[in-house]
């Protein structure tokens, strides 16, 4: 059979055609056997109404496993007790609410009667304000090498991504590791002549490790997609920039900045977005110490549903809900820039 | 044709006879957490349990200790959970234990040996139950670093030492060997509580309100503090962590960076297989307070669960692990301190342990002895974890400067009075 096609000229067929043959066919006994009904369905609603029948199966799934848990939640954060079942929970009304917000001074956590919940906030807005400057100043300046035609640029991309690949779990043990007080970066300071410097016990370097930890596992993420805006500036401004003898800094200023804005608009979303949330990382580095000094929002959800002897659904699902507000703010500012990016 | 068409039907209908018979065995699971070799040893018990029950199979499921803590209570408020689990939090989780009363067959022999501490995993007013018994019972108590007291030609404190005997003696010698913790206690409630009930700590109801933070709370809590200052314990256990979080320093002692290391004996047979003959390791008595020399008492036991559908298998199963003769081999092989009146009297011959190890033993069962009264209410009340986590959470603020004494005072208060008020909400 191959040797009469190749006689007639026709191309070889490779393990790739095979698999196209294969999942054409499967998408034609697919078609086969659900025409039928949904021409029923069809006959029976209307093609008006037929789009919602597709997005029923996706809604379902989102709605059992996103919407229905934020409902839950919801009806915790106004109930009381250690039950579970939202039928053993007596309701409190906006008790936890009214306990959470309940502060002489904002900006003083001692004065609050949950003070822990706003230590949480303040240590999360201090890790996001760092590790959002931190994060887009290395994205960019990783994208800008990346973006020149220097040797091994595939590799280094590679190399930038690769802590990406990697479970967060994996990323702080790792650093754990690296420096503990018996760590390798430790035994490198002892060795060059220096002291330990036990980074676990300072508030100060426990945040500054907390960071750059997290700057380190998600760069290459968001210095891929300014590389990919990069490389949709087109080469022709560049060109035209250089025969009018532009200095880089101006090229740099005037050019790639404002054409790398969108990208830049994006990053700087997503971060902040994932800075609200951190948890992972930060708690296996540091366990939220030293005292309270990088416990973060969400550990202080977890710690009150999950780790104090008296699990307070209640207190915690107040808290998930206040954290919910914030995030649904931000991604409603992500979806106008991006909108606003998109006209 | 024919003869072969006979031998398939009669295969066939051997294969479901069997299957038949594979699903009249009942499964059991235990979830199960280890501090050193009692998985392995519970394992080789459960496995001539099946040789003797041909109808019952038993499963471990081995998970880490902080599963028991946080996964387990969750489950159990579900409704979903094993048959069985080794718990420590007794009080806590008594509302889910189940009774195995009418499923054991001698209930006053469980009364006998198991006594005392079933009312550890009995709901308040409840004095019949028998939910589980002890797979070891645990008393607080100090590790030293002999070696280490040599090297620095420093005399160890004697019979009847204070904390402050100790505490200043373990400086010296952390001083001139080097050594980062001169005393370390484990980040645990339990711990502190090892110390505070010898500084007088009550934990006593006043005016109808559980008083967590009395004047010996106040000395431990303030000794506590002073060491951090003073350099006498680094900040690396209690300050490093936040919240309720456990922190051993077994891995420091084992090490030899910790002089005087407070845990308890649980910590005995781990030392004895991974310290060898690195350096030489006693246990001392607990070091004595104004009140009086007491640690406190605690421990693991294996609990049957109401969640299981299986109660009669699980009493038998129950049955057979607190017998005297199994018990006693479980004991002996882990190294742990009995939890059953009757081998304590006895006494544990623990053929596999080492003369350090041995010689920790006896100074930990002599402990047993020794232990106040308040110590065991402490135990054994349903409040105590959270007295216990509110204490080392505050606490280790503290430590690191984030909070006064006076201020994580009225927090340990407030923390507590609010999770007993929660606990208390009903439909």
């Amino acid at each position: 059979m191959t040797d009469t096609m190749r006689s007639h000229g026709a191309p070889a067929r490779g393990p790739s055609a095979a698999a196209a043959a294969v999942t054409t066919g499967s998408a034609n006994i697919l078609m086969r056997l659900t025409d039928p009904p949904m021409r029923a369905v069809q006959r029976l609603i209307g093609a008006a109404r037929m789009p919602y029948v597709f997005l029923l199966p996706n809604l379902l799934f989102f709605g059992l496993f996103v919407f229905l848990p934020i409902g839950i939640n919801i009806v915790f954060s106004v109930t009381g007790g250690t039950g579970l079942f939202p039928s053993e929970r007596p309701y409190v009304g906006a008790e936890h609410y009214a306990r959470l917000l309940d502060c002489g001074s904002y900006l003083e956590a001692g004065s609050c009667r949950e003070d822990l919940f706003w230590r949480g906030v303040g240590n999360t807005l201090t890790f996001t304000v760092f590790q959002m400057v931190a994060m887009v100043l290395f994205s960019l300046v990783t994208a800008l090498v990346l973006n020149r035609p220097i040797r091994g640029r595939g590799f280094f991309r590679a190399v930038y991504f690769f802590p990406v690949l990697l479970s967060p779990v994996v990323v702080a043990l790792i650093w754990k590791w690296i420096l503990q007080r018996d760590g390798l970066l430790n035994a490198v300071l002892t060795t060059a002549g220096g002291e330990k410097i036990l980074f676990f016990v300072d508030p100060g370097w426990a945040m500054f490790w907390a960071v750059f930890v997290s700057v380190w596992a998600h760069m290459g993420f968001y210095t891929l997609i300014l590389l990919a805006g990069l490389q949709a500036i087109p080469r022709d401004v560049y060109e035209a920039a250089e025969m009018d003898g532009t200095r880089p800094w101006r090229v740099f200023h005037r050019i790639t900045l404002p054409l790398l804005w969108p990208n830049l608009l994006v990053v700087l979303v997503l971060v902040l977005i994932r800075s609200v949330q951190v948890f992972d990382e930060v708690f296996v580095l540091t366990g939220g110490g030293p005292g309270t000094a990088t416990m973060m929002v969400v550990q202080y959800i977890y710690t009150t549903a999950f780790a104090n002897q008296v699990q307070n659904f209640g207190l915690a699902g107040a808290a998930s809900v206040l954290l919910g507000a914030v995030l649904f703010v931000l991604t409603l500012i992500q979806l106008f820039l991006t909108r606003r990016r998109a006209s | 044709m024919k003869k072969a068409a006979w031998m398939a039907g009669c295969a066939l209908a051997l294969s479901i006879l069997g299957a038949a018979g594979a699903q009249a065995e009942t499964t059991l699971r235990i979830m199960w957490y280890s501090d050193g070799n009692e998985g392995e040893v519970m394992n080789d018990l459960l496995r001539r349990f099946e040789e003797k029950n041909k109808d019952v199979k038993v499963v471990l499921d081995q998970v880490p200790f902080k599963a028991i803590n946080e996964t387990l209570p969750v489950q159990l408020a579900s409704g979903q959970g094993p048959d069985l689990a080794r718990i420590t939090d007794m009080g806590g989780l008594a509302p889910y234990l189940l009774d195995v009363r009418a499923h054991v067959k001698d209930a006053a022999y469980w009364e006998q040996n198991y006594g005392p501490f079933l009312q550890w995993m009995r709901v308040p007013g409840n004095t019949t139950a028998i939910p589980g018994y002890m797979t070891q019972l645990t008393v607080t108590g100090p590790f030293v670093n002999k070696t280490l007291f040599e090297q620095a030609g420093v005399a160890m404190p004697g019979a009847n030492a204070t904390w402050e005997d100790w505490a200043k003696a373990a400086k010296a010698v952390a001083d001139k060997v080097q050594a980062p913790f001169p005393v370390a206690f484990d980040r645990s409630g339990h711990r502190f509580f090892g110390l505070a009930v010898s500084q007088g700590a009550q934990m006593a109801e006043t005016g109808g309100a559980l008083n967590p933070v009395d004047d010996g709370f106040k000395r431990a809590a303030k000794l506590v503090v002073d060491w951090h200052k003073s350099g006498v314990m680094s900040k690396e256990l209690w300050g490093a962590v936040s919240g309720t979080a456990y922190r051993g320093a077994n891995e420091e002692f084992k090490n030899a960076q910790v002089v005087f290391y407070e845990s308890g004996s649980w910590q005995t047979a781990q030392f004895d297989k991974t310290i060898g003959d690195a350096f030489d390791w006693i246990a001392v008595p607990t070091p004595c307070g104004p009140a009086n020399c007491s640690g406190m008492p605690g421990g693991a036991a294996l609990v049957a669960l109401k969640t299981s559908s299986h109660p009669a298998e699980v009493g038998r199963l129950l049955d057979y692990l607190a017998s005297e003769e199994v018990a006693s081999e479980f004991y002996a092989r882990t190294l742990f301190v009995p939890g059953h009146i009757g081998l304590a009297k006895k006494g544990i011959a623990y053929k596999s342990a080492s003369l350090q190890a041995a010689s920790a033993l006896k100074v930990f069962g002599d402990a047993v002895g020794k232990l106040d009264p308040v110590a065991y209410r402490i135990q054994g009340d349903p409040s105590s974890r959270i007295v216990f986590n509110a204490a080392i959470s505050r606490l280790g603020q503290v430590v690191v400067g984030e909070t006064s004494l006076d201020d994580a005072y009225q927090r340990i208060s407030a923390d507590v009075a609010q999770q007993i008020a929660e606990r208390k909400k009903k439909q």
